[in-house]
C-alpha cells in the first residue's frame, strides 16, 4: 500500500527525521491559508498522487504569494495528473502539499528496500540524487552504495558512517546523515515498510542534511498490526475495479485485450494470459479468484470481467486444489441468471471435482463451450473472440 | 528415494484443530502420510483425527520423534510457529499460510538458517512424494510416483505441470511448491540441488514467474552444477510493468524481473524453456528420449 508524500513526511517528523515545514490543502482556501501558517512568500507546491514523475508532468511548482498558491490549487485540485507512471486517465488530485523552500547545495538519493537476493533490508545511497535511480543502477551500479541491515540486530551506526563518508560528507554532516540512516531504518522496521525512499536527500547551503522528498510503501500483509497506516489508505488513488474486486477476495488487474480471464491461483492466471497471447489472442484482464472462492464471488468476478466493454469472450480456467469445480460451476450458473452473459464463455475444469463441475454446467442447459484441455480451451476462446470482433 | 519427505517421514501439524489444519490433515492421513500428532496450545492431551494433540512443539517432537512440521496457523502467528518449530531442532518446516508479513519472514529465515533447519514456504501448496507422503493442500490424485522432480513458485500452476507430466505416463519423484512470496524459506537453488543429488530423479521441471531475480540466479547455478535435463516455464510474459499480479512476488519493478530476461538466462544455462504453458509435458518427454 502506498502513502502520500504528506503522510510520509508526517511520519518522518514523528521519528525526528528532518523535513521542511509543510501544509496539506484540499481546497483553494486552505491553500491560500497555508501562506500564513508557513510564513514567507515563496513555496514549493506538489500535487499528492500515488505515482512518480510528478515534476515532469507539471505537478510540482515553485509559487510566489497567495495568488501563486491560489493559481496552483485551482489548476490542480479536482483534476487528474498524468505522468509516465500512470495510465492515460492519470491519478486524481485531491490533496496538494505546500512546503517551505530549502536552499540546495547538493542532492543525494537514499532508499531502503527489501532485497530478495540477500534476504535483508538494503539501504542504498548515491550521489546521483534527484534523477531516475533505476537508470543509475543500470548504467553505473558502482555509484550506488549499499548497506545490508541484519534482521535480528538492526541498523548500526558504522553502516551509516560508511555510507556518509562514501557520499563525500564531512564532519557534522556525517553525524546528521548517520542519525537519519538509523531513524529511517527504525521507521522501516516498526512500520512494516516495503519501501522508503528519499529522492532527493539534500545538503542545504547551510550545510545541513535534509529530506526534500519522502516516499513510503507499506507491506499490505502487515496492515493488521499497523491500523494507523491502514487508516491512511486513499482508495481514490486505486483503480476502482481492482478495489471492488479485492473486497470479494478477488485479485484483478485490467489489461487492454478482449478476452476476459477467470482463473484460480496467481501463477496459473498469469500462465493463462500468456497462453491466450501465445495462440494469437489478447487477454482483457488478470483475475485470480483466490482459494476462498464461493458462489457469489464467482458471480462478482463475472460482473467485473463483463464490465469491461471490450470483452468479446471469456475463458474460465480452474485447476481445483482447495477450490472445488462444483462451486465455480454453481457461481457461473448464478452469474448467467443475475448478470446476463452475452459473450461466448469457454470453461476448462481440472482437479478437484472437475467431472461433477462439468456435469453441473451441462445440466444447466446454458450455452457454455466446454473444453477438454488447457490448450483446447485457449484455442476455442481465441476463435470465439475473433469470430465476434 | 525422493527428496525431503517419504513414507518414513513423521509429521506434526501446527494448528491441527483449526479449519484448514483439520481439512488438510484429514486428507494427508487418507493419503497415507504418517501424521503422528498436532499442536494447538491449550488443547494438549486431547486427540484430533485420531492423533494426539500437544500444547507445545517441544512436547510433540519429544513424544513422537517427528522430523517434519506443517504450519496452517493464521499469518500473524506464523513467525512464532516457525521459531517454535525450528527451536526443537526439527529438520523441515513447511508453512502453507499466505499473507505473512515480509519483515517477519526476514527474521524467520535468518533464525531457521542459523539453527540448521529447512523451511519451505510460506504461501505455498507444500511438498508431496507421490504414493508416500503428502504435506500441504495439493490434490493428491493428480500425482503419480515417478522420476521427475518438480519445483514451482506457484500453487495451481504446479498442479498444471504435475498433470501434464502424469498425462505423459511419467510420474513425479517429489513436487515442491516454494511459494510466491518475496522471501521464501527455500529457493529454486535449494530444491534443485536436492533433485540433482537424488538417485531417483531423472529430470527436473522448474516453474517460475515474473518478479525478482531468483530464476536468473538459478540459471547461473544450473550452468555450473546441474547435470540432469531440465525444463522451465515462466509465467507472466504478458504482465504489465509495475502491476502486482496476485502473488506478492510477481511484480516487474524498474524493468527488471521480466519473463524475457528469465527465459534468456535459462536458455543460456542449457535449460529447455517452454513458452507454451500447455507444452510442459511434451517438453519433458522429449528431454528423456
Amino acid at each position: 500500500m502506498n502513502l502520500h508524500e504528506f503522510q510520509a513526511k508526517e511520519l518522518f517528523r514523528e521519528y525526528g527525521i528532518p523535513v521542511s515545514g509543510g501544509v496539506v490543502a484540499t481546497s483553494v482556501d486552505e491553500a491560500v491559508d497555508a501562506s500564513e501558517r508557513l510564513g514567507g512568500n515563496r513555496w514549493a507546491c506538489k500535487v499528492q498522487v500515488h505515482a512518480g514523475g510528478r515534476g515532469k508532468a507539471g505537478g510540482v511548482k515553485l509559487v510566489e504569494g497567495s495568488d501563486g498558491l491560489r493559481d496552483f490549487a485551482s489548476t490542480w485540485l479536482g483534476k487528474r495528473l498524468v505522468t509516465q507512471q500512470t495510465d492515460q486517465l492519470g491519478q486524481p488530485v485531491n490533496h496538494i502539499y505546500i512546503e517551505e523552500l530549502a536552499d540546495i547545495d547538493r542532492e543525494f538519493y537514499l532508499g531502503l528496500v527489501v532485497d530478495r537476493s540477500s534476504q535483508r533490508v538494503v539501504v542504498m545511497a548515491s550521489t546521483e540524487g534527484g534523477v531516475e535511480i533505476e537508470k543509475v543502477a543500470e548504467e553505473s551500479p558502482e555509484k550506488i552504495l549499499k548497506a545490508q541491515i541484519d534482521p535480528l540486530v538492526g541498523a548500526q551506526s558504522y553502516q551509516g558512517r560508511e555510507l556518509a563518508f562514501g557520499l563525500g560528507l564531512q564532519n557534522g554532516q556525517v553525524r546528521e546523515f548517520t542519525e537519519i540512516f538509523l531513524r529511517l531504518s527504525r521507521l522501516f522496521q516498526e512500520l512494516d515498510c516495503s519501501l522508503v525512499e528519499v529522492n532527493p536527500l539534500v545538503l542545504t547551503s547551510e550545510g545541513r542534511v535534509h529530506c526534500l522528498d519522502a516516499k513510503i510503501n507499506v507491506d499490505s500483509n502487515a496492515l493488521y498490526r499497523q491500523s494507523r497506516l491502514a487508516d491512511m489508505r486513499d482508495p481514490e488513488q486505486e483503480d476502482e475495479r481492482e478495489a471492488q474486486a479485492s473486497e470479494f477476495g478477488l485479485s484483478y488487474v485490467a489489461l487492454d485485450g478482449n478476452i476476459g480471464c477467470m482463473v484460480n491461483g496467481a501463477g496459473l492466471a498469469m500462465g493463462t494470459m500468456d497462453l491466450v497471447k501465445y495462440y494469437g489472442g489478447n487477454p482483457a484482464n488478470f483475475l485470480d479468484v483466490g482459494g476462498a472462492v464461493n458462489k457469489s464471488s464467482v458471480s462478482e468476478a463475472f460482473k467485473i470481467i463483463l464490465d469491461d466493454s471490450d470483452v468479446r469472450a471469456v475463458l474460465i480456467n480452474i485447476f481445483g486444489g482447495i477450490v472445488s469445480c462444483v462451486v465455480i460451476a454453481e457461481g457461473i450458473v448464478e452469474a448467467y441468471k443475475e448478470v446476463g452473459v452475452e459473450v461466448p464463455v469457454v470453461v476448462r475444469f481440472d482437479g478437484n471435482s472437475a467431472e461433477q463441475g462439468r456435469a453441473f454446467l451441462q445440466s444447466s442447459g446454458l450455452d457454455i463451450i466446454a473444453a477438454s484441455t488447457l490448450q483446447d480451451a485457449t484455442q476455442k476462446v481465441v476463435e470465439a473472440a475473433e469470430s465476434i470482433s | 528415494m525422493s527428496i525431503l519427505v517419504d513414507k518414513h517421514t513423521r509429521l506434526i501439524c501446527q494448528g491441527i484443530t483449526g479449519s484448514q489444519g483439520t481439512l488438510h490433515s484429514r486428507q494427508a492421513l487418507e493419503y497415507g502420510t504418517q501424521l503422528v500428532g498436532g499442536v494447538t496450545p491449550g488443547k494438549g492431551g486431547t486427540a484430533h483425527l485420531g492423533v494426539p494433540v500437544f500444547d507445545t512443539m517441544q512436547e510433540a517432537v519429544n513424544s513422537t520423534g517427528a522430523t517434519v512440521s506443517v504450519i496452517y496457523v493464521p499469518a500473524q502467528f506464523c513467525l512464532d510457529s516457525i521459531l517454535e518449530a525450528c527451536n526443537t531442532g526439527i529438520e523441515l518446516i513447511v508453512c502453507i499460510t499466505e499473507g505473512v508479513p515480509t519483515l517477519d519472514m526476514l527474521k524467520a529465515k535468518a533464525i531457521v538458517d542459523s539453527l540448521g533447519s529447512r523451511l519451505i514456504g510460506p504461501n505455498c501448496p507444500g511438498v508431496i512424494t507421490p504414493g508416500q507422503c503428502k504435506i500441504g493442500i495439493m490434490p493428491g490424485d493428480i500425482h503419480q510416483p515417478g522420476r521427475i522432480g518438480i519445483v514451482s513458485r506457484s500453487g495451481t500452476l504446479t498442479y498444471e505441470a504435475v498433470k501434464q507430466v502424469s498425462d505423459q505416463g511419467l510420474g513425479q519423484s517429489t513436487c515442491v511448491g516454494i511459494g510466491g512470496d518475496p522471501i521464501p524459506g527455500s529457493n529454486f537453488i535449494d530444491v534443485i540441488s536436492l533433485f540433482e543429488q537424488d538417485d531417483d530423479t531423472d529430470a527436473i521441471v522448474m516453474v517460475g514467474e515474473i518478479g525478482g531475480t531468483a530464476e536468473e540466479e538459478t540459471a547461473e547455478f544450473i550452468k555450473d552444477f546441474v547435470t540432469k535435463p531440465m525444463v522451465a516455464y515462466i509465467a507472466g510474459a504478458t504482465a504489465p510493468k509495475g502491476k502486482r499480479m496476485g502473488h506478492a512476488g510477481a511484480i516487474i519493478a524498474g524493468g527488471k524481473g521480466t519473463a524475457a530476461e528469465k527465459y534468456e538466462a535459462l536458455d543460456r544455462a542449457g535449460v529447455v524453456t517452454v513458452r507454451n504453458l500447455a507444452g510442459i509435458g511434451d517438453a519433458i518427454r522429449e528431454c528423456l528420449s
